[in-house]
């Protein structure tokens, strides 16, 4: 499959190298970017950004490697973020995760992300996401939620088309 | 009775208060920048003359404000260790990657009054000659970035950003970078290696403090979100009168954020020092659950220490004729600031209580924080890699059924062997602090776990199997 950066996009990226003295400081913020637009981090846009950056792929690959947002696999379309950490667990985060997992026929006891086999959804528990006095919290992709309820997480559900 | 003083929050929670310019210059936004623009020069009874801006760091300094994101390290006294001879430029970044479990308050300010924070850390860089800074945001927080950057847009539209801002001829850029999930991108070097575009691998100190060799090897501040915003109120309300809030050496407000097993959890603001732990979870927070009794209590962020509930301390208290006499406090009945929770074996750290009533498993808990650690270690150092992971395995199998009764001793001998200089950074004594104060203060229950383990596997294989017991001892084959 061919690898290509739209123009727009490229664009962006052309401009945020300009916030940083250094080159190499951007590469996170070009990650992020690319996993928006691709759902994942390729090994073509590893090569990529290495290439944009003036670095070699292994100072790439490396962050995708260490920065836990960052995936080398497509994930689904919605990508269901249950925070994991104590306050959240004492506050019910497993019973959530385990009611979405029950939802969708996923094994909630599988390690990292599981994604139901028409690529819809994904699940995974995440660490802290900072809003402990609201537990248990989650993401739908970008969007946070608090306080979730197994009805307020089928409402979730339901708002995914 | 103690009262919420909003300080930092003043506006945040009204009804109506939007994130936007026009809504916070409403509300006497961006006066304070423009007061500490205008300082001038002063001359001292040396004859010596003292900048603007160097005025602007002693108030900080007699301020006595203390860093709000875990270390509790006056703010004054970081700017002075900067290098201003090295004729490098200086960097100044936010650290907004709040990411201590049970930590909250800057989410707060940055979603809901980022403008506040914006001139604090406009106002900061003034005073420490910064031309170029960068709020490092945690990636967990889209929205948060987004908020951000349409403020920034708007502060440089209105020319309190970019070249020469109102006419000062003072010049500064501030940008947003996200980091990516790492929880270890809020110690202050993981953090700048992280910027630079690097795994965040902390920095060894000496030789690299970022006061010194910081981003890009220049001089370079890392100030917390709330420790920003506080500055602007330093500068607004003058040292003295912000130095009167909160108590002796420990200035100013704190925003607390409470929660775990309470019933109103989520943060408040209080003057430092002026509530103790009691009155912030059972008068702010609403007490415990109805037929509940407290069990725990973690003070400031997971990393913090434990307290058992009813635990006593010692504390040194000055008497009316100056001399020091030693009381007995109760954890309930500790003030909430840095020094009382310090002298109590622990740490407000981010001003973070998780409140942890008796229907819960204390080493399920310790087990929770067990695995937050292992799987945010950054890997650089061999103690706090394989140990964090190690204790995170035998917590697991102490709460699977597979525990043994010597695994408490054994959680303590390996925390033991983490910190005190074995790592890099402080998440080797992060990781370990839970471990060994948990297991500690606990004993009894994590040996109870474990020795029902031991007896209910032991009555398994014994009824379950006609298998003759191995007697390897008096074979004579082995070897």
């Amino acid at each position: 499959m061919s690898f290509t950066v739209p123009p727009q996009l490229e664009a962006e990226l052309n401009e945020l190298v300009t916030h940083y003295p250094q080159k190499r400081s951007a590469s996170l913020m070009f990650l992020h970017a690319l996993q928006e637009h691709f759902g994942y981090i390729s090994k073509e846009a590893i090569e990529w950004t290495a290439q944009k950056l003036e670095l070699q792929p292994i100072n790439i690959y490396e962050l995708v490697t260490f920065y836990p947002m960052f995936r080398q696999e497509p994930a689904g379309k919605y990508v269901l973020k249950v925070c994991r950490t104590l306050s959240c667990a004492l506050g019910g985060s497993h019973k959530l995760h385990e009611h979405f997992c029950q939802k969708l026929g996923l094994d909630s006891h599988g390690h990292g992300l599981q994604t139901t086999k028409d690529g819809k959804f994904s699940v995974e528990f995440v660490e802290c996401l900072a809003s402990c006095g609201t537990a248990p919290v989650m993401m739908c992709n970008e969007d946070f939620y608090e306080g979730v309820s197994n009805a307020k997480a089928d409402e979730i559900l339901g708002g995914c088309k | 009775m103690a009262q919420e003083y909003r300080l930092i929050l003043k506006y945040a929670d009204e009804p109506g208060y939007t994130p936007d310019i026009d809504c916070y210059l409403r509300h006497g936004g961006y006066e304070t920048l423009k007061k500490a623009l205008a300082i001038a020069p002063k001359t001292v009874a040396d004859g010596k003359t003292v900048s603007g801006p160097e005025q602007i760091r002693d108030d900080v300094k007699l301020s006595g404000l203390r860093g709000r994101g875990g270390a509790g390290f006056s703010c004054g006294l970081k700017w002075s260790f900067v290098d201003r001879r090295s004729g490098k430029p200086i960097y100044l970044i936010c650290n907004a990657d709040e990411s201590e479990p049970g930590t909250f308050k800057d989410r707060q300010i940055l979603h809901k009054d980022p403008h506040q924070m914006i001139e604090g850390m406009i106002i900061s860089c003034y005073a420490n000659d910064v031309k170029l800074a960068y709020i490092y945001i945690r990636g967990e927080f889209p929205e948060g970035a987004r908020i951000l950057n349409r403020a920034l847009a708007e502060a440089r539209a209105k020319n309190f950003l970019g070249k020469n801002i109102l006419g000062s001829g003072y010049d500064l850029e501030i940008y947003v970078h996200r980091g990516a999930g790492a929880y270890i991108c809020g110690e202050e070097t993981g953090l700048i290696e992280s910027l630079e575009g690097k795994r965040a691998y902390p920095r060894i100190k000496p030789p690299y403090f970022p006061a010194v060799l910081g981003l890009y090897q220049c001089p370079t501040i890392v100030n917390n979100v709330e420790t920003l915003c506080n500055v602007k109120h330093i500068v607004a309300m003058g040292a003295s009168e912000f130095a009167k809030l909160g108590t002796p050496n420990n200035t100013g407000t704190r925003i607390v954020s409470i929660s775990g097993q309470v019933k109103k959890p989520g943060y408040y603001e209080v003057e430092v020092g002026k509530a103790t732990i009691g009155q912030l979870i059972n008068e702010f927070a609403g007490g415990l659950l109805d037929g509940r009794k407290l069990k725990a209590l973690i003070p400031g962020g997971s990393s913090s220490k434990v307290f058992k509930a009813g635990e006593k301390f010692k504390l040194k208290k000055k008497g009316p004729d100056g001399m020091d006499i030693e009381t007995e406090v109760e954890m309930l009945d500790l003030p909430y600031d840095f020094d009382s929770l310090m002298a109590a074996g622990t740490m407000s750290g981010s001003g973070a209580i998780i409140v942890i009533d008796d229907s819960t498993d204390i080493v399920e808990a310790l087990a929770n924080l067990g695995e937050f650690y292992a799987h945010e270690s950054c890997g650089q150092c061999t103690p706090c890699r394989e140990g964090s992971l190690w204790m995170s395995k035998v917590l697991h199998r102490l709460t699977h059924g597979e525990g043994r009764k010597q695994d408490a001793d054994y959680l303590v001998k390996i925390a033991d062997n983490i910190p005190g200089g074995r790592t890099i950074c402080a998440f080797g004594e992060a990781c370990s602090w839970p471990v060994q104060s948990f297991v500690a203060k606990f004993k009894d229950e994590f040996v109870a776990k474990g020795e029902a383990d031991e007896k209910r596997r032991a009555a398994q294989t014994s009824g379950a199997s006609a298998t003759p017991e191995l007697k390897i001892a008096a074979s004579p084959q082995s070897p």
